[in-house]
């Protein structure tokens, strides 16, 4: 096969930043593959894409398009790509039929080509049904299928994806995937930027950034090798698995850790002779199962390993609670006008328990999540925290818990230490006391470097750092974490994960929502949530129990999610 | 509780400091504006072409033609020759006024009859017109003076004029303080409406509605500061009007001091009000301007508030700028009494309270 993309020493810096977003990248893209483009937020991945598609012009290198190159020859060049940026320009106020008139009218395509076209891109992606319905009324995977029907107007020779399949739910992720896998037997190349490690290990190629470098260019299966016999599950750990998962981690054998449901999942040190489980204090029943390696253990191998540090939060002052039950929900129900966004949901969470709210985007997990911590009002049903509704709670009953929001909700224009200082302020902290917790934070969020530079500026992992920092200066009992890993690097996800799991040992309550499935592992307990109804909710061990069959007997959560959404969906529909 | 009012007081300020946007719109632009609309709304009349069709050609007309002439406000005489010229003339703007003297003129005069000039106006420009038709009434008026002296026989009335508080008709003067009373609402309104729905838009005001922060405190600490900017800004404007419009301020400061706060409270009660409403910036500008745009219309900036309906004046009394406009012309134009100050002072604090008051209960109810 031939390259239909040669890229030779692509360098590209931008004004006022240091660091170049790419620097010296040179690559082949075959024609007729799925290149996945992996790599954490700020990687660089948009900025190879929009130079491919000659919407910017490289410092330093050159590219080759079929031929051509995309700046001197964007006509010729964009004749043959089809681009979908991260916010594809669909207009939510104009129907599916309208959208797709649009980008045919903007592409020259008329008459009974482009009746033929619409036919088959309104078969390929399902919205035939749709076609009247507005395009800001459709879900997250639906608006993604038409922008990507609206890119394919014109069948091109490469189609640019980037990152498609955020905010959208696992199913329509894994039929956007096979659509796209179906232009590819049809010879169009694609070049598909990704967060998931899940859908890169699908791909034929993967070509993984790291702050500019291109750090691994080849086939998956290659990266997975260089970290194969090197990945374990601990089965049968006695007592806390976080305990267990903690003294891992800063383990000299080991590289990486995560946690499985009731297991620990580590990848050992290239040169790691044995791993003695005592050290660990995972108990006498404890065994070391290998297990096939996964693209993400590489990708952190690739990257030099997880977050390995003892998190400052261990040996914190311990939080005495007089009751047991720290957040109850009753029935919660919330209609927005006709549309019911969440309905009868009811759970408790004990105190020191990590629990899960895990669903899709728009499925009614943050609308839950607002109705516990106060924000929403519930139709119906009531949320209590600690005894108490924190809709009338007084402010004393506020200060005691800490909420991190899903979009960065501090003050941008502020500086960190600002930032650092108007929450201590807020919640009380003053004096000596003030001084030393704003202290501790600086140091255990790594944030000395950044304190004078405006919040709002700062890379998307210091601006997450942040706001869990504003979110648990003051000790609080409960903690909200509203998809506190969204868009942040894998090692970065281990570190926030590393501070919870020391605060839950100190006897936090945390409550989390996340659509990264694997992280539900982390939970002591998750709820499904799905379309409004809370469709499971258990352990990750039996959501997985409960999901598993003859043909799936070790599904991943993801796996489980889904068949548990299809279980419901047959259930419900008549 | 103080020391979360005084977080956020800080926090407010901070952030205004802090972003240049802010800083620009908020603190430079309403002096910077003062200044342009001050000129702006001068209403000296000048560079006026007049058109003079004269049928007359007697000594009379042409004495009076030139004192025209000599006018300053006239730049450009030009002459028609017929009758038909004057329509076209004004149609295409060509004059602004057409003077007509008509052939009989100086023959009636000399026999001691009263003869008629012809002013025709162009009513499209209405407010040159008026100031022309009254410069051109001055000329005629001293035309006859001048003439009947010259007769030796004294007009039976005489008209001596004299305006109080303006001497001079300086335009500036009466522009100014009402000016002032305008771009402080100005000021206030754009920081008080902006801050909740900015909150809101940009997701932080959740952060604030977990915290220990309670609706009046987060109220007390959203108006303080826009208040502190808009008093500051208000001081520059002051100041600028000194130095560069040289209206004088006769009155006591601290009188405009207290009575602005007071403004402001009730202004910043309004402002905090519509925020509340707004679900993003957008909405809070729309909803601002929606209110704005009238009531200052119906304040007595433009026109007075004595000249409206009933039921209008009703609506200026409930509005903040018909008052503060009230104690800024006041204080810049004279010493008045105090009683004057405190009657317009009370409906103001009266609307602060109210406006506070529903800010905070609409807070409350708009937050889920």
């Amino acid at each position: 096969m031939t390259a239909l993309v040669t890229i030779e020493g692509l360098t590209k810096r931008f004004p006022k930043q240091a660091e170049p977003a790419l620097r010296s990248v040179s690559t082949q893209i075959r024609s007729g593959h799925i290149v996945g483009l992996v790599g954490p937020d700020g990687s660089g991945k948009t900025t190879f894409l929009r130079l491919i598609a000659g919407l910017l012009r490289p410092d330093e290198g050159g590219i080759d398009v079929g031929g051509f190159d995309p700046v001197a020859n964007a006509k010729e060049v964009r004749a043959r790509i089809a681009y979908m940026p991260q916010r594809f320009g669909l207009y939510e106020d104009l129907s599916v039929e309208e959208n797709l008139n649009l980008y045919a009218d903007l592409r020259g395509l008329v008459g009974s080509a482009r009746k033929a076209t619409f036919e088959r891109l309104l078969d390929f992606t399902g919205l035939a049904p749709f076609t009247g319905r507005l395009a800001g009324a459709l879900s997250g995977g639906m608006k993604q299928k038409l922008g990507l029907a609206c890119a394919l107007v014109v069948t091109p020779e490469l189609l640019l994806l980037d990152e498609p399949s955020v905010g959208v739910d696992p199913i329509s992720r894994r039929e956007l995937w096979r659509m796209v896998s179906r232009l590819t037997d049809e010879g169009i190349t694609v070049v598909w930027a990704t967060a998931y490690l899940d859908e890169a290990e699908k791909c034929e190629t993967v070509l993984v950034l790291s702050e500019g470098d291109l750090i691994f260019d080849g086939r998956p299966t290659d990266l997975a090798a260089r970290v194969a016999g090197r990945v374990f599950l601990i089965e049968g750990i006695e007592g806390d698995r976080r305990y267990v998962l903690n003294r891992a981690r800063q383990h000299e054998a080991v590289m990486d850790g995560t946690i499985q449901a009731s297991h620990v999942r580590l990848l050992l040190n290239e040169n790691a002779r044995a791993l003695s489980l005592a050290s660990i204090g995972a108990g006498d029943e404890a065994r070391l199962k290998p297990v096939a390696p996964r693209f993400e253990d590489a990708f952190i191998d690739l990257i030099g390993g997880g977050f390995r540090a003892e998190s400052p939060f261990a040996g914190g002052s311990q939080r005495s609670h007089d009751i047991a039950i720290a957040v109850e929900a009753r029935g919660l129900t919330r209609m927005f006008g006709s549309f019911t966004a969440a309905s009868e949901i009811s759970f408790d969470v004990r105190r020191g328990e990590v629990f899960g709210l895990i669903g899709p985007n728009g499925a009614g997990k943050s609308t839950t999540f607002k109705m516990l911590s106060g924000l929403l009002k519930p139709t119906s049903g009531e949320a209590r925290i600690a005894g108490v509704d924190l809709r009338t709670a007084a402010s004393e009953a506020r200060a005691r818990l800490g909420y991190m929001a899903q979009k960065f909700s501090l003050y941008g224009d502020l500086s960190t230490m600002q930032n650092l200082r108007f929450f201590a302020r807020v919640y009380g902290l003053t004096g000596a006391r003030q001084r030393t917790m704003i202290a501790r934070m600086i140091e255990s969020f790594a944030l000395t470097d950044k304190l004078d530079e405006n919040s709002g500026q700062l890379p998307l992992g210091f601006k997450q750092r942040l706001s869990l920092a504003c979110a648990v200066m003051h000790e609080p009992d409960v903690l909200f974490l509203d998809e506190p890993t969204s868009g942040v690097d894998p090692r970065t996800r281990r570190e926030f994960w590393a501070h919870i799991n020391a605060m839950v040992t100190n006897g936090v309550t945390v409550i989390v929502t996340t659509h990264f499935l694997d992280e539900a592992e982390y939970c002591d307990r998750a709820a499904l949530i799905y379309r409004g109804q809370m469709i499971a909710l258990g352990t990750p061990a039996e959501l997985k129990a409960q999901a598993a069959s003859s043909t799936m007997p070790n599904p991943t959560f993801e796996d489980a999610f889904i068949a548990l959404v299809e279980k419901n969906e047959a259930e419900t529909s008549p | 509780m103080w020391q979360r009012i005084y977080a956020l007081i800080v926090k407010e300020l901070l952030a205004s400091a802090r972003d240049p946007q802010t800083r620009w719109v908020v603190l430079f632009s309403p002096p910077f504006l003062l200044l342009i609309y001050a000129f702006a709304i001068t209403q000296e009349v000048s560079d006026v072409t007049l058109a003079v069709y004269n049928q007359d050609h007697g000594n009379a007309s042409v004495e009076l033609i030139s004192r025209f002439e000599v006018a300053e406000v006239f730049d450009q005489i030009i002459h028609l020759r017929a009758g038909a010229d004057i329509a076209p003339t004004i149609d295409a703007r060509r004059a602004t006024l057409v003077m007509r003297v008509g052939e009989d003129f100086s023959r009636r005069l000399e026999r001691g009859e009263s003869a008629e000039v012809q002013l025709i106006l162009d009513g499209r420009r209405s407010n040159t017109a008026q100031i022309l038709l009254g410069y051109s009434s001055r000329i005629v008026e001293t035309y006859n003076r001048e003439r009947l002296d010259r007769l030796r026989a004294t007009a039976p009335v005489r008209l001596v004029q004299r305006t109080w508080f303006n001497p001079n008709l300086e335009p500036l003067w009466s522009a100014v303080p009402a000016l002032f009373a305008v771009l402080v609402a100005v000021v206030g309104f754009m920081v008080s409406a902006l801050s909740i729905a900015r909150e809101r838009e940009l997701g932080t005001f959740e952060q604030l509605l977990v915290s220990p922060l309670r609706p009046f405190e987060i109220l007390i600490g959203k108006s303080v500061p826009a208040l502190l900017i808009a008093l500051t800004s208000a001081s520059a404007m002051l100041v600028l009007g000194m130095l560069f419009l040289n209206v004088p301020i006769r009155g006591s400061l601290a009188l405009l001091f207290f009575g602005m706060v007071v403004y402001l409270a009730a202004i910043v009660g309004i402002g905090l009000f519509i925020s509340s409403l707004a679900k993003t910036q957008q909405q809070a500008i729309i909803g601002l301007f929606m209110y704005m745009v009238p009531a200052v219309l119906i304040s007595g900036y433009a026109t007075p508030v004595e000249n409206m309906p009933d039921w209008l004046q009703g609506l200026a009394a409930a509005t903040p700028i018909t008052h503060f406009i009230v104690i800024s012309k006041a204080v810049y134009l004279r010493e008045a009494p105090l009683w004057l100050y405190f009657s317009h002072i009370w409906p103001m604090a009266l609307i602060a309270a109210a406006s506070l008051l529903a800010a905070t209960w609409l807070f409350r109810r708009r937050t889920g």
